[in-house]
């Protein structure tokens, strides 16, 4: 399954219920306000660690966020990588 | 593979209306199939010939409008949503007895039943919103 969040961890819990809920295999995209849950000094880093994260290239930086800043091991993908993310996961879960 | 989108912000007010766009065009490059976009809630907005954006700033009404007839999508705007949000096409004018219609070239209004259609006929759903 491919989790989408789109909400800062300093708005909400989004990101905390999404990685609680998560299983092997499963994958985690951040996209929009997500992105801020990629920084590596911020908050929610702990709750990335050994999963397969990505973030979303283009909204990272429309917030002005540089790769330097971001948890190790967090791949970054551009709209085409995230159509392909959806297509190799049987199920999409929008953690609106 | 097909695609069903299903979007719940309107334009100018959540990223939502922007990154399903974005998402759309991208899967449409790729060669995958958009099998319908489906605007509920306020994502309704997105369906109003009326807005007047800044020059300099992105209509995302046109973008919208644009991409679904150049592909030939299916762009359905919720009818309680868009009743309740004053989006009207000729069928809702002449029912609820409105002087105008406002909805954009490429939309058309029907049910929550074409969203759950969406489900059963395509590969995926991707919801955006807030």
């Amino acid at each position: 399954m491919l989790h989408l969040v789109n909400k800062s961890p300093h708005d909400g819990c989004n990101l905390d219920t999404a990685t609680s809920i998560m299983k092997d295999g499963d994958s985690l995209l951040l996209i929009e306000d997500g992105v801020y849950g990629a920084i590596k000094a911020g908050k929610a880093a702990s709750l990335l660690e050994g999963r397969s994260v990505s973030v979303l290239g283009p909204d990272l930086a429309a917030r002005g966020i540089s790769e330097d800043k971001l948890v190790d091991g967090i791949t970054i993908v551009d709209y085409a990588g995230f159509v392909d993310m959806v297509a190799a996961s049987d199920n999409v879960q929008s953690w609106l | 593979m097909k695609f069903t989108i299903q979007v719940n912000e309107g334009p100018y007010q959540h990223e939502a209306a922007d990154t399903a766009y974005h998402f759309t065009k991208a899967a449409l490059d790729k060669g995958h199939e958009i099998f319908r976009i489906f605007f509920y809630h306020d994502g309704v907005n997105n369906g109003t010939r009326l807005t007047t954006p800044p020059q300099d700033d992105r209509n995302i009404v046109d973008r919208w409008s644009k991409l679904g007839q150049e592909h030939d999508i299916d762009m359905v705007l919720c009818v309680a949503a868009a009743q309740r949000r004053g989006i009207v096409d000729d069928g809702e004018a002449e029912r609820n007895g409105k002087d105008a219609t406002n909805i954009a070239p490429g939309f058309r209004i029907s049910g929550l039943g074409q969203l759950i259609e969406g489900g059963i006929e395509s590969d995926r759903v991707i919801v955006f919103g807030d």
